[in-house]
């Protein structure tokens, strides 16, 4: 069977390397973006230096002839879905006897005048890096808009080479739509630490052009202000890479709609990842999620209902990480940031207001359904298991200890946990376990 | 950087201008005093050939002629006790008595040298080591104590936009290397007075390791791996590297040229153990302080890491106390020079006929020290290892790794983590073990029956080989000298046979590995790219793979620079195969896929 992928991202390359595990399948990657797969996650670490590209590519060029998958460097502009084939802007044409799109996403531009001038850009592509990188010297000011876990990471890029950054956010905290109010303050007070110039409730108004059709300052929606800077950063979001594909017949909505095997409504052509927009999302899960680790199920996914055997897409309980600056973020289950009347949770902020622990419980049943870390690492299979097992809060308390992932030597938190329980409550509890890996074994195999 | 920041690396640099300047800058004049030797028959040969030669008494002022012309002194005295011998062999003295051997040439040349010079670095030595000593170590203080005020985290930034720390491009690494191995073998036909059996060995198995790597392979796959090199070459990492590998064949070759920087650290070498200095104590203390003050630098930068921290306090306590001032100690006291923490066949001179003989020669200590290198070899490290992993030497403990982890980390990424690399890696740094242990095995053999030969080989020959191509050679200049070339840890990586027992221990019997957290990882590549081992640990944290590789030394740097928390060093027994099988899927649901 000929199976073609398009996109090299982790989806289209999770997907290929699994069908290959699964089968002796002819396997072909086509990407207009770059020869080989790399983690996008790590374009910011090009930037500012810790890696070079080759770094974050996870295998090495002979990876893929060694595994008989073919790279091909194309960009796919029509699919003849009748003659099962594709047409790419060279105009070759390619057939296929599977086609998955993991097409991936674009930056979201709402509009703003001045939106399309040069020295203006997101942050997704290796080409996105490289406007950066050409606009980066002698740079007065960026500007971005946006403050997702993109514009944070965009702001970390330019503090590295110390140019200065002012960051328009419009919500009253930093990416106070995902995180909890607390850890939305906290990360905004770190935020103004490292020096960026943090504007909340702040919108992009234009983008002016210098009269060479290169940005040269913005205006602030709300004050009218206007900001010099040579690059603006549009960061507000992402959404699925599809719009070569809206006038075919393959149905779309925001993304390319998929039922739970992943397929889209024409036979034979799949669609994963960020592209992909589930028709029947799981309970609590968005129909579209342009995240790493779902993208990678996805592939997963795709690769054996490819190879024979039907298998939905089951993302699992939510899981999702992140680092913003130097405060790492992890989360398990269910945490809101506008928290259902039910939920309840305990939270724990160390004094250097730079670590916190939360737990979330339904109140009436003391079911843990969350975790949400900052600048502690907790054990992925540990959290999962308690939330899928809806384990007592109490239960989760007195064992916490075996969730503890921070390396050797640093302070252990989870009594202050139990403490702060403890005074809520009356109660007496105590820490039961200890972080060791046998105890977290043992656990995890009862 | 801020302005204290320049003016430290301005003074370092200075400083390593004035110490670099100071190698020539003295006088020196030959005179009988001067002129050191243990052997009166020799000492009276010497000055009879300086005086008829018109070198004593007279004045140098650089020492470049001067070492010309002593050398030449002790070459004619040579002759001529030889010829004197030949002709009229005395009768109260034996034949190696009377004759200068080859082999004394150098204790003669170095400390004459040395006791010949009189000029200003001789007149003041302190102030010429805090010239040079104390002016490096108060930049690299400045430039390192800001750091501390800065907010804590992994501080990575523009190591790859660095010149000192990018690393070079493929064919001027590779042209290096070669240079460095083709140079030191034919040194080395020289070092062993122009007998090139062994020489011959060393470029054959040369030859066999690259024929093992690129040609016996099951599919023959001549695609490049991906290597370490850099687009752009750093200048300045290709200028450190030199100047370490020239240091390193000074040091080692030709440590006569050396005396002014050894006169230099005489007062702290009176004070610790009532002996004027060597070239090994000038290179002890520079190793020391440059453990010491790149340490602090380690602290700096990792000090929200507690890890880090109390291992890197860890080893910067072994090289002072143990490596370097207890030594010290035990020789003012008269008992043999020991450093407690070196172990066989790390520490590769420990079965050499004159270290057994000096230890069982000084008494209950000495036997002590015999007896506790012995237990350390046999129980020591595969006891510790398999409770710790072979990181509470290497990374703890260990002088080598000492300098790798404090010095060497601004180097770290330069390993190369391509499958190709990590072939040279295993076939080398096994062949060096076999190499130890068959090198130690003769030289026992001749301890124990006197007979030096065993089939056509003999065990000074191959000992001296050893000290020299590997003792000096490969843990020396390729060692640290490639650190800005090749990595920190090349060496460790690819030489130590000590590193390659350890790592037999925990790849095979150890509760040590390093686990992934669940399915969190995003392929990033920054535990990879920071491993100084050049493992590719994203390779097994993606798949959510406990990694148990022979080579790592739990420095802890690939979990420190893990930016969504996936990487944890763990010591325990349980199901340490299960969790380091390929094939983990953490998601999807695996009760789903029956074949997983």
């Amino acid at each position: 069977m000929n199976i073609i992928i398009i996109g090299n991202g982790i989806s289209g390359i999770t997907a290929a390397r699994w069908i290959r595990k699964l089968s002796d399948h002819k396997i072909t990657v086509i990407s207009s973006e770059s020869d080989y797969f790399y983690s996008r996650t790590a374009l910011m670490y090009i930037y500012m230096g810790h890696m070079r590209e080759v770094d974050t590519q996870p295998y090495e060029p002979n990876f893929w002839s060694k595994n008989r998958i073919e790279l091909v460097k194309k960009h796919i502009k029509e699919i003849r879905s009748e003659s099962k084939s594709l047409v790419a802007s060279d105009g070759t044409e390619i057939t296929y006897d599977r086609l998955i799109l993991a097409l991936g996403s674009k930056s979201n531009k709402f509009g703003w005048p001045g939106q399309d001038l040069k020295a203006v850009g997101g942050l997704y592509h290796l080409q996105d890096l490289e406007r950066m990188e050409q606009y980066s010297s002698g740079l007065n000011r960026a500007v971005i808009a946006g403050g997702g876990l993109i514009g944070i990471e965009m702001a970390e890029m330019f503090r590295s080479r110390n140019i200065p950054v002012t960051m328009l956010v419009r919500e009253k905290s930093y990416w106070d739509n995902a995180l909890p109010s607390e850890e939305s303050q906290m990360i905004s007070r770190h935020i103004k630490k490292h020096h960026i110039d943090l504007r909340l409730e702040k919108n992009l108004g234009e983008i002016i052009d210098d009269g060479t059709g290169t940005a040269h300052a913005v205006t602030v929606k709300e004050t009218g202000e206007k900001i010099d800077c040579g690059f603006v950063g549009l960061t507000a979001g992402v959404s699925p890479n599809i719009g070569w594909l809206k006038d075919t017949e393959i149905e779309t909505n925001r993304g390319i709609l998929v039922n739970e095997y992943l397929q889209t409504n024409i036979k034979d052509v799949y669609a994963i990842g960020d592209c992909a927009e589930m028709k029947n999302p799981s309970p609590g899960r968005r129909p579209v999620e342009a995240i790493w680790y779902t993208g990678r199920m996805m592939g997963e996914t795709v690769a054996h209902n490819i190879c024979g055997s039907k298998t939905k897409y089951d993302p699992g309980i939510w899981f999702n990480s992140a680092k913003f600056l130097d405060i790492e973020y992890q989360v398990y289950g269910t945490v809101l940031s506008k928290p259902l009347a039910e939920h309840k949770s305990l939270y724990w902020e160390h004094e250097d207001g730079e670590k916190s622990i939360r737990i979330v419980y339904d109140e009436n049943t003391n079911e843990v359904i969350g975790f949400n870390l900052m600048g502690i690492r907790f054990r992925h299979e540990v959290c999962e298991k308690w939330i899928a097992e809806k384990t007592q809060l109490e239960q989760v308390l007195q064992d916490l200890s075996l969730a503890n992932f921070d390396p050797e030597f640093y302070e252990q938190y989870e009594g202050s946990l139990v403490k702060i329980y403890n005074s809520n409550t009356g109660k007496n509890l105590s820490l039961k376990k200890k972080r060791k890996l046998d105890q977290v074994l043992k656990f995890l195999r009862s | 950087m801020s302005g204290i920041q320049k003016l430290g690396v301005a003074l370092f640099c200075i400083a390593l201008v004035i110490f670099t300047g100071l190698l020539g800058w003295n006088d020196f004049k030959l005179t009988e005093e001067s002129l050191y030797t243990t052997s009166d028959t020799h000492k009276k040969a010497l000055i009879a050939e300086a005086k008829s030669a018109g070198v004593l008494d007279k004045n140098y002022n650089n020492n470049i002629s001067f070492i010309k012309d002593v050398k030449q002194v002790i070459k004619a005295a040579q002759t001529n006790l030889q010829n004197q011998y030949n002709e009229n062999p005395p009768s109260d003295v034996s034949e190696w008595e009377y004759k200068i051997g080859d082999w004394e040439v150098k204790n003669i040349l170095t400390p004459t040298i040395k006791s010949s010079g009189h000029g200003w670095v001789s007149k003041n030595p302190l102030t010429a080591f805090l010239l040079t000593f104390g002016l490096a170590i108060l930049g690299g203080f400045l430039f390192i104590i800001p750091k501390f005020f800065k907010s804590p985290g992994i501080k990575n930034d523009g190591i790859y936009h660095s010149s000192l720390t990018r690393g070079l491009k493929f064919g001027q690494r590779l042209f290096l290397l070669v240079f460095t191995i083709i140079g030191t073998l034919i040194y080395g036909f020289k070092y062993m007075g122009g007998n090139y059996f062994w020489p011959l060995v060393t470029a054959i198995v040369i030859g066999i390791i690259l024929f093992l790597v690129f040609n016996y392979q099951k599919e023959k796959n001549l695609q490049p791996a991906r290597s370490a090199s850099s687009e752009f070459t750093g200048w300045l990492g290709i200028f450190a590297g030199i100047y370490m590998i020239v240091f390193y064949v000074i040091l080692y070759w030709n440590s006569e040229y050396l005396t002014n920087w050894i006169t230099m650290v005489d007062p702290i070498s009176l004070s610790l153990s009532g002996n004027e200095a060597s070239q090994w104590f000038l290179y002890g203390l520079l190793y020391t302080i440059i453990v010491f003050v790149m340490g602090i630098r380690m602290i700096s930068k990792y000090r929200h890491n507690k890890y880090q921290i109390v291992r890197t306090c860890s080893v910067i306590f072994f090289q002072t106390a143990f490596a370097f001032i207890l030594p010290e100690i035990l020789v003012r006291l008269n008992y043999p020079y020991f450093d407690f923490k070196n172990i066989w066949p790390l520490n590769y001179t420990f079965f050499f006929d004159w270290n057994i003989n000096s230890l069982i020669e000084s008494g209950g200590l000495g036997i002590f020290m015999l007896v506790w290198g012995i237990i350390l070899i046999i129980l020591g490290v595969p006891i510790i290892t398999y409770f710790f992993g072979k990181r509470w030497y290497c990374s703890w403990v260990c002088g080598c790794g000492g300098l790798a982890e404090t010095m060497g980390d601004p180097f770290r990424q330069l390993s190369d983590k391509s499958v190709r690399a990590w072939k040279f890696e295993r076939w080398i740094i096994h062949g060096v073990l076999a190499f130890a242990i068959i090198m130690t095995a003769m030289v026992l053999y001749h301890f124990f029956t006197g007979n030096s030969r065993v089939l056509f080989f003999d065990s000074n020959n191959i000992r001296t080989w050893y000290g020299f191509i590997i003792g000096a050679g490969f843990s020396g200049i390729v060692g640290t000298g490639f650190y800005p070339l090749m990595g920190n840890r090349t060496w460790c990586r690819f030489g130590c046979p000590l590193a390659a027992y350890l790592g037999l221990v925990q790849k095979y019997k150890s509760r040590f590995r390093i686990t992934t957290n669940g399915g969190q990882c995003i392929s990033c590549g920054n535990c990879s790219t920071y491993c100084e081992m050049g493992i590719d640990v994203r390779h097994y944290a993606q798949r959510g793979q406990d990694i148990v590789r022979s080579s790592c030394v739990g420095c802890g740097v690939c979990s420190a620079v893990c930016p969504r928390g996936v990487l944890r060093l763990e010591n325990a027994s349980g199901d340490i195969s299960d969790r380091a099988e390929e094939l983990r899927t953490i998601h999807i649901t695996e009760d789903q896929i029956g074949i997983l």
